[in-house]
């Protein structure tokens, strides 16, 4: 079939109004979607960036590349963008905004001038956080302990803090927005039951991100205004209590990481189905196990504190909180797993990072529950075990589920398809490139090594060469992405509404949908991932070079 | 229509849990060192204005009132009357303000604000000799300012709401068909009513013995 030859292209949310203040200004979900995606992997450049200079310096044993004070500026902002400006973001502000209308038949989110007064918020936040960033940074840590942050650095807490508090509150109304929708906005026949669970993952995740996120943003205020007025709520030499603010804080910053994960785990629960050709295992299991994690995430915020001089008791019961709230994610894991079983499975791009979520958020995971147990957390706390462990997760996990899912949907959100055989590739490289950077950190941490130490005793450096080796290997393969999906938007096959025969509504419109997402509102009266009723794909067509797609046109 | 109004509804509902949440952050570190340091906590709010407090209940109660009566004349179609209570909403949010104004200055009179030139010179209820921890003191003002201080901070966004209902109610715009932002910015305006009836006793009835 002749892939180029298109005569008049179809009216869609991209083509519908051009200039930059059709897109400043635009209510579109699918429009925003984009605004994110484009600031998302702005800052996941910065935060990129300064991962690559931490894993420069820990080349050697001795701090030679940068000085003590400047290395704790790094790693802060590091964590800081990543977390508030990348990962908390990602996958909700760019997948999520785009397909929670689409799957669940509606026309744009409930709020859509909220939703783009969201994006701003982070913007502002973004602007502010960068501008901190170039006029000195700051030091503390991402986790602002008190009372370092609030008494004795000399960095500019103040004005990062005000920028995370501005990012959480386009993080708290991006939730609102989710709730809302799904709850009233559903098309008809589109029960509850019948959601893809993608939403299911979105709902928990929106219901953390609202009650989770005003936490840290009082706790925010009030170091905040302990700094600038000098207070004592958190300084034992001012009558206060600095374990106050770890609580407050990580009643958040639990969560908060529940928030980067359960929707990467809703883009594999998207994907893991389709590229096995049969329905979801236990669709109710994984529903409520998403549920599950929300409410659970909740309880456990302490297992962050067991060496901060909480109680034995409290840690005790934080500890069995942490051993529990792994149960959902396993369940989530068996509930894949069995979805493979006897399934006709495609190693496709998608595919792959979801087999590298599945394996790498498994170990992470384990990990884990390494860290929950007491007697090994005293020994591998504050060490690169942790660092490790979360990595795992925040990288081995939800990047993947991100990237995945950017894959997955590509062909929705710019009507091409990415050229195949590369994605494939940079999918195996991007794996190979995670191993390398982060297993030889749980030996490291397993050994001794200290996180946030610019310097290290000389019998380190192997491992940490070769962790700074996969970091390159890394970097590659997420370029690599970049630089094709862009390639795609000009010369990438065009796609079809449905590429990959998938379920879900989305499929249904038009490859990219419509300003209003469907021409004819739709009406469901199937059930989620009904498979045996969707005939697979034709094996695509190889890659088409360059010059036989301009013959082509 | 109906399924805007749900929808707004429920993400004002939302909005509010959001806000219970960062109030109660401030709430938990209250909690925690009134067990700690109860009797600097009960000089401390026993030094605090119970007059003007009390007062300022009653201006808030009847300003939720006003709104009720606002959102109940828009049900039934006075326009006159939605304005007249929708104003009366402001006057009475703009007495509460200025009357914390009022209480905030005596603070700073009295030395009362955290910072370098803080010094508590109360009693502590049914023990008048013994020596107060002005550490101890401090932290229930540091408290005290920023919980009044966030809510206050509340109470401007509410008045500014407002004035802008109050002009468009005005202009008409609110009928018994439509009346939705009259009804969401009443509940907001509830819930930062509600919050300063858990602030009055938390903060000015600590240990009070008149």
């Amino acid at each position: 079939m002749a892939t180029t030859a298109v005569t008049a292209e179809r009216d869609n949310y991209l083509n519908q109004e051009y200039g930059i203040k059709t897109w400043l200004l635009t209510i579109d979900h699918k429009r925003i979607a984009l605004l994110y995606l484009l600031s998302i992997t702005f800052f996941f450049f910065i935060g990129g960036f300064f991962a690559l200079l931490i894993r420069l310096e820990l080349l050697t044993p001795a701090g030679d590349l940068v000085q003590a004070d400047t290395y704790n500026k790094l790693f802060t902002m590091h964590g800081q963008v990543m977390v508030f400006f990348f990962l908390i973001p990602s996958i909700p502000a760019v997948l999520g905004n785009f397909l929670v209308p689409l799957m669940i038949g509606a026309k744009d989110l409930a709020f859509p001038r909220i939703n783009l007064l969201s994006w701003y918020l982070y913007i502002i936040a973004g602007v502010l956080m960068l501008h901190c960033m170039l006029t000195g940074g700051v030091d503390t840590g991402w986790t602002f302990y008190t009372p370092f942050s609030t008494a004795f650095s000399n960095t500019k807490v103040i004005e990062a803090g005000l920028a995370i508090f501005i990012s959480g509150f386009s993080s708290i109304l991006t939730g609102l927005n989710f709730v809302v929708t799904i709850h009233r906005m559903r098309a008809p026949g589109m029960t509850w039951n019948r959601l893809p669970l993608f939403i299911w993952a979105h709902y928990a995740t929106s219901i953390i991100q609202l009650l989770g996120t005003p936490v840290i943003a009082v706790t925010l205020v009030l170091v905040v205004l302990e700094r600038a007025l000098h207070l004592g709520i958190f300084d034992p030499t001012r009558g206060g209590d600095p374990l106050l603010f770890q609580h407050l804080f990580w009643f958040y910053s639990h969560p908060a990481v529940y928030i980067m994960i359960l929707p990467a785990m809703g883009v594999v629960t998207e994907i893991v189905p389709c590229f096995s050709r049969k329905r979801i295992f236990g669709y109710q299991f994984v529903a409520m196990s998403s549920i599950g994690i929300a409410v659970l995430g909740f309880l456990v915020w302490a297992h962050h504190m067991f060496v901060a001089g909480i109680s034995l008791y409290a840690a005790l019961i934080f500890s069995a909180l942490s051993y529990l709230v792994a149960v959902p994610s396993a369940i989530k894991v068996f509930n894949w797993t069995a979805t493979m079983y006897k399934g006709s499975i495609t190693f496709s791009t998608p595919m792959l990072y979801a087999f590298g979520f599945i394996g790498l958020f498994t170990m992470g995971g384990l990990t884990g529950l390494f860290l929950a147990a007491l007697g090994i957390d005293v020994h591998v706390t504050d060490t690169y075990f942790v660092i490790a462990h979360f990595h795992y997760i925040m990288v081995g996990g939800a990047v993947m589920g991100y990237l995945g899912g950017m894959h997955f949907w590509w062909p929705k959100i710019s009507g091409r398809m990415y050229p195949e055989s590369l994605g494939r590739l940079a999918a195996l490289i991007v794996f190979l490139g995670f191993n390398l950077t982060f297993f030889p950190q749980f030996i490291l941490g397993y050994l001794g090594m200290p996180r946030r130490y610019w310097q290290y005793p000389p019998e380190f450096q192997v491992l940490n060469v070769l962790s700074t080796a996969g970091s390159t290997i890394l970097a590659v393969g997420y370029l690599l992405p970049m630089v094709y999906f862009l390639w795609s938007m000009r010369y990438g096959k065009i796609a079809p509404a449905n590429p990959w025969a998938a379920s879900g509504l989305e499929w249904k419109t038009s490859s990219p949908p419509p300003t209003f997402n469907f021409d004819h509102p739709a009406v469901v009266d199937w059930e989620a991932y009904d498979y045996e009723n969707i005939p697979a794909p034709e094996i695509p067509a190889p890659p088409i070079s360059a010059e036989e797609a301009r013959i082509a046109r | 229509m109906e399924q805007q109004r749900d929808a707004s509804s429920l993400g004002m509902w939302l909005f509010l849990a959001t806000e219970i949440m960062f109030f109660g952050g401030m709430f938990c570190a209250y909690l925690i060192y009134r067990l700690w340091y109860f009797p600097e906590f009960a000089a401390a709010s026993n030094s605090l204005d119970i007059t003007l407090g009390t007062v300022n209940t009653a201006v808030l109660i009847c300003s939720s009132l006003t709104v009720v009566l606002a959102v109940h004349a828009a049900q039934i179609g006075k326009r006159q009357a939605q304005v007249i209570y929708l104003a009366l909403t402001l006057v009475l949010g703009l007495a509460f303000l200025g009357i914390k104004a009022v209480e905030w200055t005596s603070k700073f009179r009295e030395h009362h604000i955290p910072g370098t030139s803080f010094h508590f010179e109360g009693e502590i209820p049914g023990h008048p000799g013994q020596p107060v921890d002005q550490q101890h003191a401090q932290i229930f003002f540091s408290l005290y300012f920023a919980m009044t201080g966030m809510h206050a901070l509340h109470m401007i966004i509410g008045v500014g709401i407002f004035s802008y209902l109050l002009y468009y109610a005005w202009r008409g715009r609110y009928t018994p068909e439509y009346h939705t932002p009259l009804e969401n910015s009443g509940l907001y305006w509830h819930f930062v009513d509600i919050v300063w009836i858990y602030l009055f006793p938390l903060l000015y009835l600590i240990d009070r013995k008149k």
